[in-house]
This record gives C-alpha cells, structure tokens and sequence, in this order.
C-alpha cells in the first residue's frame, strides 16, 4: 500500500503541474455557472426544488463532461510511459504493475474528484442562492456526486486499456476520443434509431432497457433520474428510467468502474518493455 | 550472484541471443562489450526479467529473474534513463526511494553524492544529458543493491564525472556488489572492471580478464623507437623496422619476442632517444574477438 501511495503522490504531483487539476476544475466550475445561469429562470409550474432541478441539468452535463475529463486524464498514462522512456526502470523496482497502475488510478480519481467538488458546489451554491428550499435537492446531489465518480473511474480504467494498448500517445488519444464518442454520443444514437424503427415492439420493451445498462453513461443518466424527484425536468431516457430500479443501474456503474481497471491491468500486463 | 547458463532469446526468426553462459559474482565486475545490435540490451534486459528467456536458466540472487526477491536485489540503470520531465530530481527519488521501502529523506544524501545537490530541487526537464544519467545512478544507489545492471552508464558523462562514476562503482564492488556494465568506451573499461565479456551477434565470443584475453589472443606488441635524424635510417636498418618520419622507426613483435626485442635496442645506446612499448589494446582484441567469431 505504501508503493501504491507513493506512486500516486507522484502522480497528483505531475497532473497538478501538468495542469490537468487547473483544466478539470476550470472545466466543471465554467460549465456549472453556465448551466446554473441558465436554469435560474422561476421553475414554480414543475413543483421541485431549485438544487434538484440544478442536479438534474448537471446529470446531462456530467454525462458528457465526466467520461471525457477521465480519458483525458488517463489516455497517457501507459503510451507515455512507453514513449519517454520510463517504463522498463520501473518495471524493475519491486511493484508489481497492478499497484503501478492503482497509484495513477488514485491519483486522477483524486484529480477528477477535486474537479467535481468544485464544479457541483458552485452549482449548489447557486441554486442555494435563488432557492432557500434547496436543502431538499442535497441528497440528490450527493448522489450524482458519487455516481459521477464511479463514471470517471469507469472511463480512467477505459482510458488506461487504451493507452496499454496504443503504446503511444498519439494513437492512444485518438483512441480516448473514439472511446467516448461510441459510448457518450453514437451509443445513444444507434439506440434511438432502434427505437424508432421499433415502433415500441418487443426491442424497446424487451432488450432496450438492458441495452442501456450495459452502457456505463447510461447507467449513470438512468441511476440519477431514476432517483431524482425532478426526472421530469429531464427529457430524453426518461420514460426508460422509470422501467429499470436505480439498484440496476447503479450495479451496471460498479460493474463498470471495477470492471474498467481489471480490463486495464489485463492490457497493461501484456505490455512488453 | 548472477549466473546465465545457456540462454537463448529469439525474436521471430531473429536469434538476439544464442547459449550465452556468463556469471557475475559477489564484488565483481564485469564490462559487457559488443556492437550495436549485439545482443547487449537484450541480455541485461533478460536478466531484469523484462523479457523472458526462450531457453536457458538466469539466476538472480538465487531467484528467478522478475521475482520480488530478484528485484529488491538488483538496481538498473538504463541506456539513456529516462524521468517524468515534470518533477524535480529530489521528488523523482524520493519516489525509487518509497517504491524500495525506504524514507524519502535519503534522496538529499543520493543526489549529493552523484554531485547533483544543486539541482535537487529542479525540475529534471531543465537537467542536461549528464545530469539526467546522475540521476539514473542515484536511484540504482538506492538500497545498497547486490547486482547492478548498468546499460552504457558513462555515455552523456564528461571525463571528471566519469571519474567520479568508476570510483562509485569500485566502492560498491568493495562492498560486495556484483556489477555488470556494457559500453562503447573501451578505453574506460580496460582499467577499470575485473573481467571483459564479448557479445557478437547475440553469441559470447571472449569471457575472462583482460591479461588472459591479450594472452589467448597473441596479438602483436608494437614497440615505437625514436632515433634522431642523422641515425634513423642506421636504427631502421640494424632493427629491421620501418622507418615511419624522419625520426621514429615502428617494429611488431609477438608477446615472446617481446625482451629479447627490448634488449636489441637497448644496446643501440646514443643513437636512439627514446622508446615506447604499446600492448594490444582493448579495440584491438575486441576487434579480433568479434571477427573471430565471424569466421
């Protein structure tokens, strides 16, 4: 545990002088004010409080912006390793890789938990301020915080099997971004184009809400509006959400985070120094 | 210490190694020599365990090359080491230093003794060549190793520092360190490593010390004469040598030949001014090993 810790003070070290702290958090704090400067219009006909309606626009802002912070973060982690050079060295030191890779993990699971902070408690101070009765939304907040972190970790894992795969960074952060085009934005497309040649068959009552468990941005979008009082503030997968328990969805989320970092060490291993 | 008996590594239908057998015991130190694409790298990588062996058995400290045991043994410095640009000299180390089970507080210690102290606290993407290969030392310091693999440790170092590295390095193996260094500097190693190792095309072609080589070699001894103008063409004559400018005059002889040859000219008295006896060098035999082994 303490080579795991070591590595990951390291690495924190690294992104805090990389930047990638100062561009993650600049990231979530900007797009929650546009978000929370955006919904401060009165919301009285929906009957919610105004942080539940806020965490509702963060879960369709954080579905997108979350996956993407953490393949940001992640997609160096091995190709860079491999290109400058300093893999094999430590591939020497007593550590096996498993804990290599855990201490970077930690270290932009940290990074990204910093961001969200700081990117949800702007949002929740806003709402606070237009809404006295926001308390109510605070569970749900915390929630999404969480939520948001099993989705990171699920993509750093991703992102760490990119780049063990890639062997360099270029092509790793090609691959990043393909990664996250499948799963955030043509995923849902080719669902709702299934849906729609469907026309509410035995596919959309039947293999489309496990279709979209199987997807970890999903999973993180059903788990929130599921749970969320204000899930008709949301439009999109709501009418599923109601079909599938939050339980589900949010075992999808572990399955999914536990999941990408076995996938991970499962590349990294096989990387020949 | 480390013992390498048979291995073979072969990647595709290419052979980087073939049978190599060599040992490298407590206090000893071993300078591996080849070309490019000897073979060099593939073996100290084979015995960090970074690539398996195809055939063959390594042993570290007793262990399997990549057991724990293996490598809480062995420190490694790499052909041109490499560090994260972003931190600085003393976090780098402190970094081996934790990932080895030590405090982080010996790094100021480390780097004062690799003469790096001024720059500890800078960040290693503003360090030089050298400095970068100080820092790659430093870190193969770390926890008083019992095999040091050092991959062309010198290259990048200037005169002084490779000084400074031999003189670490004989007090490591005083200390009971087994060492095994490849390089290109074949003068630097000659006086300073116990025993010559010669990879050529992924075989061992020459393994002992440096006397046994040139004995088993036989190459000629070159003795240069200097005579003065008006006796240099007397001197060439009576010594059946060549006379190389206006005033020396060069002669090859086998090791045997060597005193009588000395006493020859010994007996020219005043007609010569000074003389010079140059044994095989290392290039020479590593040159005449290497073809050898062609033939």
């Amino acid at each position: 545990m303490t080579r795991v810790m070591a590595g990951a003070g390291s690495e924190i070290r690294i992104a805090m002088r990389n930047r990638w702290v100062a561009i993650a958090v600049a990231m979530m704090a900007l797009f929650a004010l546009v978000l929370s400067a955006a919904g401060s219009a009165p919301t009285g006909q929906i009957g919610a409080d105004k942080l539940s309606v806020t965490v509702a626009s963060l879960t369709s802002l954080a579905v997108y912006l979350v996956p993407l912070l953490a393949l940001l973060i992640s997609f160096d982690a091995v190709a860079g390793e491999i290109e400058r050079g300093t893999l094999p060295l430590i591939l020497t030191y007593p550590v096996s890789r498993g804990e290599i890779l855990a201490g970077k993990f930690l270290a932009h699971l940290a990074v990204l938990g910093i961001a969200l902070l700081t990117g949800y408690g702007v949002a929740a101070l806003a709402a606070f301020a237009f809404d006295p009765g926001a308390a109510a939304g605070m569970h749900a907040l915390v929630r999404l915080l969480l939520s948001s972190l099993l989705l990171g970790a699920a993509f750093l894992g991703a992102g760490y099997a990119v780049s063990a795969v890639s062997r360099r960074p270029g092509a790793a952060a090609g691959a990043a971004i393909g990664l996250w085009l499948v799963f955030v934005v043509l995923y849902d497309l080719g669902l709702l184009a299934a849906v729609i040649a469907d026309g509410g068959g035995p596919f959309t009552t039947r293999v489309f809400p496990w279709l979209l468990l199987a997807n970890p941005a999903d999973a993180f979008r059903l788990y929130n509006l599921a749970a969320s009082e204000a899930a008709g503030a949301a439009a999109g997968v709501a009418g599923a959400a109601q079909t599938i328990p939050p339980a589900l969805a949010l075992s999808s989320l572990l399955v999914w985070a536990a999941g990408g970092f076995a996938l991970a060490l499962l590349a990294f291993r096989r990387v020949r120094p | 210490m480390l013992t390498c008996s048979r291995v073979t590594r072969t990647f595709g239908a290419v052979e980087a190694l073939r049978d190599v057998s060599l040992a490298v015991a407590e206090g000893e130190r071993v300078a591996l020599l080849g070309h490019n694409g000897a073979g060099k790298s593939t073996l100290m990588k084979t015995i960090l365990g970074l690539i398996p062996a195809t055939s063959g058995e390594i042993r570290v400290a007793g262990a399997a090359p990549g057991d724990r045991a293996a490598r809480e043994a062995t420190a490694y410095l790499p052909e041109n080491a490499a560090f994260h640009p972003a931190l600085t000299g003393r976090e780098q180390i402190a970094l081996y230093l934790r990932l080895r089970g030590e405090p982080a507080s010996k790094a100021g210690a480390l780097l004062e003794r690799v003469g790096l102290e001024q720059a500890a606290d800078r960040r290693i993407g503003t360090y030089s060549k050298g400095m970068r290969q100080r820092v790659g030392l430093a870190q193969a310091l770390i926890g008083r190793p019992r095999l040091m693999v050092l991959d062309e440790p010198t290259s990048g170092l200037d005169p002084v520092s490779r000084r400074e590295f031999y003189a670490i390095l004989a007090d490591l193996a005083r200390d009971g360190t087994a060492i095994l260094l490849s390089s290109h500097a074949l003068t630097e190693v000659e006086a300073r490593t116990d025993r010559i190792a010669i990879l050529s095309k992924g075989r061992l072609v020459a393994n002992d010390t440096l006397a046994n080589l040139r004995r088993e070699a036989g190459l000629p001894i070159q003795i240069q004469v200097a005579a003065r103008p008006d006796t240099v063409g007397d001197v060439a004559r009576r010594l059946d040598g060549t006379r190389v400018n206006g005033v020396r005059v060069d002669l090859t002889c086998a090791h045997g030949e060597k005193l009588s040859r000395l006493g020859q000219i010994a007996r020219l008295g005043g007609m010569i001014e000074d003389v010079e006896v140059i044994p095989p060098s290392l290039e020479d035999l590593y040159t005449h090993f290497s073809r050898r082994a062609d033939q």
